[in-house]
Parts: structure tokens; C-alpha cells; sequence
């Protein structure tokens, strides 16, 4: 490839570079590249200044200008939001709820998108085109009877009232489906099948390790999702039982402590996780977005 | 119903124990795929189908959040209560105008980043990554920020706007402001999603209309338009309706922009959408029968909102 310079290439008018093949990948201009800083910029500076207010004191944030650098009281907030606000204690919960719902949910999807895959069964087309249509019934809808559910079962405050509804995910289940009619040969199962593999077997040998890179990333997906759930556990748990971080946040922004930057601490203490979570996988997550995309 | 042969079932051999293992095998081929997907299904049914049903039932009787157990039967009353009622139709009024003020840019700004993606671009992973990052951030830590940022007296947009000579806004109370406001929570979350579900598609527009486009002397902006545009059509059309239905929904961001006062989305209910007014008449009035007609109603939206993406897609194909 010729390294024809770039701003230079993108602006050809009309058959400009008339010898070569036309441009099949477009190369970016320097404009690409600033107007994409200022994306990034935009997309990123929220989260920024959520640890620069986390950092200062409340007294500070009540003066113009806003702070734009960090001041020295990160420290304070964030153990005052850890004690006072129990971010501990919730931060735990949603790792516990998010680790179950993730884990959960790819078992039970790959389980059901192998069978909707590979196996062949009376109902199969039906019962598919029922998961894929209840991706479409909107949470309000059963919101109520969910929660005379769950008083009837004495699960208000504890946990298991928003992990058990969160197991289903049609999403999940139409997901693993896909992959898995593409990336487990047909001729794998039946061989496994030829020498007299159980199906269960064959779900443990042949089918998870196939499915493994799909398994990641929509556990990756279902994780982020959970952790940032906020309809339900907010109508299912309080602030004084056993809540997730979400639900912790909302007691904050509902001045349970008026003091500003400890609110931001708390904030970037139900965050900071996920952003972790995101420097090390976010790539994948990036894929997996696209890839369920083009799919969906 | 599958006569599939099996492996080496040699019943002339005639040993009790291999007959067994014939007929356990025909059992697991027929029964083990209903075994894989039952547990999505009776998941669902307990927590999904069970409720949706009851949902209108519910409707139906006056049930309040402190007795749940004590159903009494009122016919249409919730329903024509909510007809009557001005803080539904300043509920769905609101509903509509945030959807349209979040979703019609958050699209637009979308389409345009995601043309600049697909450029071949140094460091394309980081900025995929960097724009898909609010997405990791909740409604809830999302809006807190946000809050402060539109802050009236000591917000830093205020700053700036009184720094390039507009007078500050009250982006809590004003009605117009605080849309925009709770919109800009939305688009900020979801721009970068939808941006990579548009380049995913667009790597999947053959190169080669790219190239006879530039052959016939297309200007990159002719070539995004007629070109990218047109090819992205079902895309454009399902993130729309995507982004509707998640519209109709908006919950966290009109609940938590109000500082502290509760579900009334803001003194005057100027920012309180059909969700958070569901919640209010659910669990702060403990109304739990007229919070299920609301959600009746939310549904009854949807499906507008389905046959008329119907009749769209329909028409000009």
C-alpha cells in the first residue's frame, strides 16, 4: 500500500487518484481525528468530574468557577459515602447479584440456544419466536403483580427478589443462538452423538467449550446490565435492607446526605467498578455490542 | 418423533442392559432439548407471563400497596380515572417531548460518529471503547452528575454559558430547560451505543458501492448520503424503535434530576414521565390498581408505536 498522505487522498474530487483503485477503506483526515477528541472528551469528562467534585469539599462546589482539578478531600468522601451511605455494604450486594444474574444467565442461555441451534424438537420454530417476542414487553407492564409476588414470598429486601426474575433473558437466549449455529458444526455434535455421548455430555464437552468466547462476552453484557439495573431494585429494595448500589445512589440524591461531594464520591464508588471492568474487557464488549447488532 | 438411528443399538445381541441403554438414549434425544429451554420458560412463566397477565386483572380493582391481598373489584373505574386526570396527560405529554428531545438527536449525532468510525483510523479500538463508556455509567451515578452540572447558581453549564454571555438557565424548574436537561442525561448514555450498532452495519456495505460511487466522482458527503445512508435503512428503522420503547420508559434520569422531592418529577410535575408517575401512584400513593392501568396505558402506546413502525416500513420500500 502506498502511503499517500491521508488529508490529501480523502479530499480527491471526483476520480482524482485516477491510477490507482478507488479507496475501498476511507482513511481519516486530521478533522476525523479532532472531532473524535472532542467525542471522547464529551463522553468522558462526566466521569472525570465526578472524582474532581469527589475530591473536593461541599463549600467548594457551591462557588463559581466550577473546580476543574482535583482538591484534596477524596479520601474523606469517599470513606464518609462508605460508612454513612453503607457503600460497602451495597457495593458487595451488586457484585453478588451481578456475579449470579451473569453467571446464571449464560448457563441457562447457552443451555436453551444449543437446543434452539442443533437440536431438533417438535415446537422448536414456535417456542423461538415466542423468546424473541417477549424481548418486547416493556418491565412496567409487570411491575405490579411482580412486587405482590414477591410480598407474598417475603422477598422485599433480600436479594433473591431481583436476581430470580433477572435468570430469564430472551436476549441471552436469541444471543447464544446465533453463535451457536455458526460456530458449532453440525457434524460435532453428531459425532459426539455417534459415540454415544449423552446430550449432557455433549453439552460439557462439545457445546460449552465451543460457545466459550460468546459465553464471555454476554456475560460481560449481562454483568454491566445488572450492575446498572435500577426500575426494580428500586421498587424491590430499600436503602435500610439489603440494597444494590443503584438503590444506595438514589438514597443519596434524595438528600439522605445533603453534602455534595460525598454524593459524588458515592457516585464514583458504584462506578468505578464497571469502568474497570471496561479498561480490561472493553473491547470485547465493544464486539459483542456489534456483533449482536448486526444479528438482532 | 425423531427416528434417528442409533449408534449400534444391537437388540439381536439381545442383552437386557443394552436395550436399556438404546431406549435411554431415544429418551434423551427426544426429551433433553424440552430439558435445555425449559428453565428459560418456567423462569419466564413465574416472573415474565404470570405477572403480565395479572397486570390487567390488577387493573380492574382497587388494590392498595398496604394490603396487596385486598382486591376490590372496580371495573374501568382506574381507567377512566386516568382520563380525567391532568397529571396523566401532563405525564404523557412530557413523555413525548423528552423521547423526541432525546432520541432524535442521540440518532442523528450517532449516524455522524459512526461514519467517522468507520474511517480507517490510528487507535480505532480506544475510541470505540472511549465513546461506549457512559454506557457503563448507571442512570443513577449518571444523573447525579448531570444534576450538579445543570446546577442553576454554581452548575458549570450555566458557567459557561454566562462565560460566552447568555444569562444562566434554571435547567431544574424551567419546564422547556428541565427537558432538555433530563434528554441530555439519555443522549449522553446511549450515543455511543447506537453509534457502534450503525458501524457494524456499515462494515457490512460492500466496499465496492463505495468504489463505483468514487468512480462516478461522489463527494464523501455524497457518498454518506446515497450510499451509507440508504444501506443502513432497517438499521436506522430498528434503532428508532429501539429507542422509542426506551423512551417511553424513562424512569431513573426524572427521578433522580428532581434534588430530593420525590416522584413528582419537579415542583410543577414539568419533567415527570408516564414511568415515574406509574411509580408515584404505585408506591408513594399506594395505588397499586392505578399504577397498573398506567401501565396498561405505557403498553397501549407501544403498540401505536408498533403499527405505526409498521405502516412506515411498509410504505416507501
Amino acid at each position: 500500500m502506498g502511503d499517500v498522505p491521508d488529508a490529501a487522498a480523502g479530499r480527491g474530487r471526483g476520480p482524482a487518484g485516477a491510477g490507482r483503485p478507488a479507496v475501498k477503506v476511507l482513511r481519516a483526515g486530521k478533522p476525523t481525528y479532532v472531532v473524535l477528541a472532542l467525542f471522547t472528551a464529551g463522553s468522558l469528562f462526566p466521569l472525570v468530574w465526578t472524582a474532581i467534585a469527589a475530591s473536593r469539599t461541599n463549600t467548594r462546589l457551591a462557588q463559581t468557577p466550577p473546580p476543574f482539578w482535583f482538591g484534596g478531600n477524596l479520601g474523606r468522601n469517599l470513606s464518609i459515602a462508605w460508612t454513612d451511605a453503607h457503600m460497602g455494604t451495597a457495593l458487595l450486594n451488586t457484585l453478588v447479584v451481578a456475579g449470579t444474574v451473569a453467571a446464571g444467565t449464560v448457563v441457562l442461555s447457552t443451555l436453551a440456544g444449543f437446543a434452539f441451534a442443533r437440536l431438533r424438537f417438535r415446537g422448536s420454530r414456535g417456542l423461538l419466536a415466542l423468546v424473541v417476542s417477549t424481548m418486547l414487553i416493556p418491565p412496567q407492564l409487570s411491575v405490579v403483580p411482580l412486587y405482590m409476588l414477591i410480598a407474598e414470598l417475603s422477598w422485599t429486601d433480600r436479594l433473591q427478589a431481583v436476581v430470580l426474575p433477572a435468570l430469564v433473558s430472551a436476549f441471552g437466549v436469541f444471543f447464544m443462538r446465533q453463535y451457536l449455529a455458526q460456530a458449532l458444526p453440525v457434524e460435532l455434535v453428531e459425532a459426539a452423538r455417534t459415540d454415544g455421548a449423552s446430550s449432557l455430555r455433549i453439552v460439557w464437552h462439545v457445546v460449552f467449550p465451543a460457545a466459550r468466547p460468546a459465553m464471555a462476552v454476554l456475560g460481560m453484557l449481562t454483568f454491566v446490565m445488572t450492575w446498572n439495573d435500577f426500575f426494580w431494585p428500586v421498587i424491590a429494595l430499600t436503602q435500610n435492607g439489603s440494597p444494590t448500589v443503584q438503590v444506595a445512589l438514589t438514597g443519596l440524591g434524595r438528600g439522605y446526605i445533603p453534602d455534595q461531594s460525598v454524593i459524588m464520591a458515592g457516585a464514583l464508588l458504584g462506578t468505578l467498578p464497571l469502568l474497570l471492568v471496561f479498561l480490561v474487557f472493553g473491547r470485547q464488549i465493544v464486539g459483542g455490542i456489534m456483533q449482536g447488532a448486526v444479528k438482532g | 418423533m425423531s427416528s434417528a438411528s442409533s449408534p449400534a443399538a444391537g437388540r439381536d445381541a439381545g442383552g437386557r442392559g443394552q436395550v436399556w441403554r438404546s431406549r435411554r438414549y431415544r429418551w434423551d434425544l427426544r426429551l433433553s432439548p424440552y430439558a435445555f429451554v425449559a428453565p428459560f420458560f418456567l423462569f419466564f412463566a413465574a416472573f415474565g407471563l404470570f405477572p403480565l397477565l395479572y397486570t390487567g386483572w390488577a387493573a380492574l380493582h382497587q388494590v392498595e400497596l398496604t394490603d396487596p391481598d385486598a382486591m376490590t373489584w372496580v371495573g374501568l373505574r382506574n381507567f377512566t380515572r386516568l382520563w380525567d386526570d391532568a397529571f396523566f396527560w401532563n405525564a404523557l405529554r412530557n413523555t413525548l417531548t423528552i423521547g423526541l428531545l432525546s432520541t432524535v438527536p442521540q440518532l442523528l449525532i450517532a449516524l455522524g460518529l459512526a461514519h467517522l468510525l468507520n474511517y480507517r483510523l490510528r487507535g480505532s479500538a480506544f475510541f470505540r471503547v472511549a465513546v461506549l463508556t457512559p454506557y457503563a455509567t448507571s442512570v443513577a451515578a449518571a444523573t447525579l452528575v448531570f444534576v450538579l452540572l445543570f446546577g442553576r447558581d454554581y452548575g458549570m453549564v450555566n458557567w459557561a454559558l454566562s462565560a460566552v454571555g447568555f444569562g444562566p438557565v434554571d435547567w431544574q424548574n424551567g419546564t422547556l430547560a428541565s427537558q432538555v436537561a433530563v434528554s441530555t442525561i439519555v443522549v449522553w448514555r446511549w450515543t455511543g451505543y447506537n453509534a457502534l450498532i450503525y458501524l457494524a452495519a456499515m462494515q457490512a456495505v460492500p466496499g465496492d458501492l463505495y468504489e463505483s460511487a468514487a468512480l462516478d466522482g461522489a463527494s464523501r458527503w455524497q457518498q454518506f448520503r446515497h450510499v451509507t445512508v440508504p444501506s443502513l435503512r432497517p438499521t436506522i428503522f430498528f434503532t428508532c424503535v429501539v429507542s422509542t420503547i426506551g423512551a417511553t420508559q424513562l424512569f431513573g434520569e426524572p427521578l433522580l434530576f428532581n434534588g430530593g422531592s420525590g416522584a413528582t418529577g419537579g415542583s410543577d410535575h414539568q419533567f415527570q414521565t408516564l414511568g415515574l408517575y406509574l411509580y408515584e401512584q404505585g408506591w408513594v400513593n399506594l395505588h397499586l390498581g392505578r399504577a397498573s392501568a398506567i401501565a396498561w396505558a405505557m403498553f397501549l402506546m407501544l403498540l401505536l408505536v408498533a403499527g405505526v413502525a409498521r405502516l412506515v416500513r411498509g410504505g416507501p420500500r
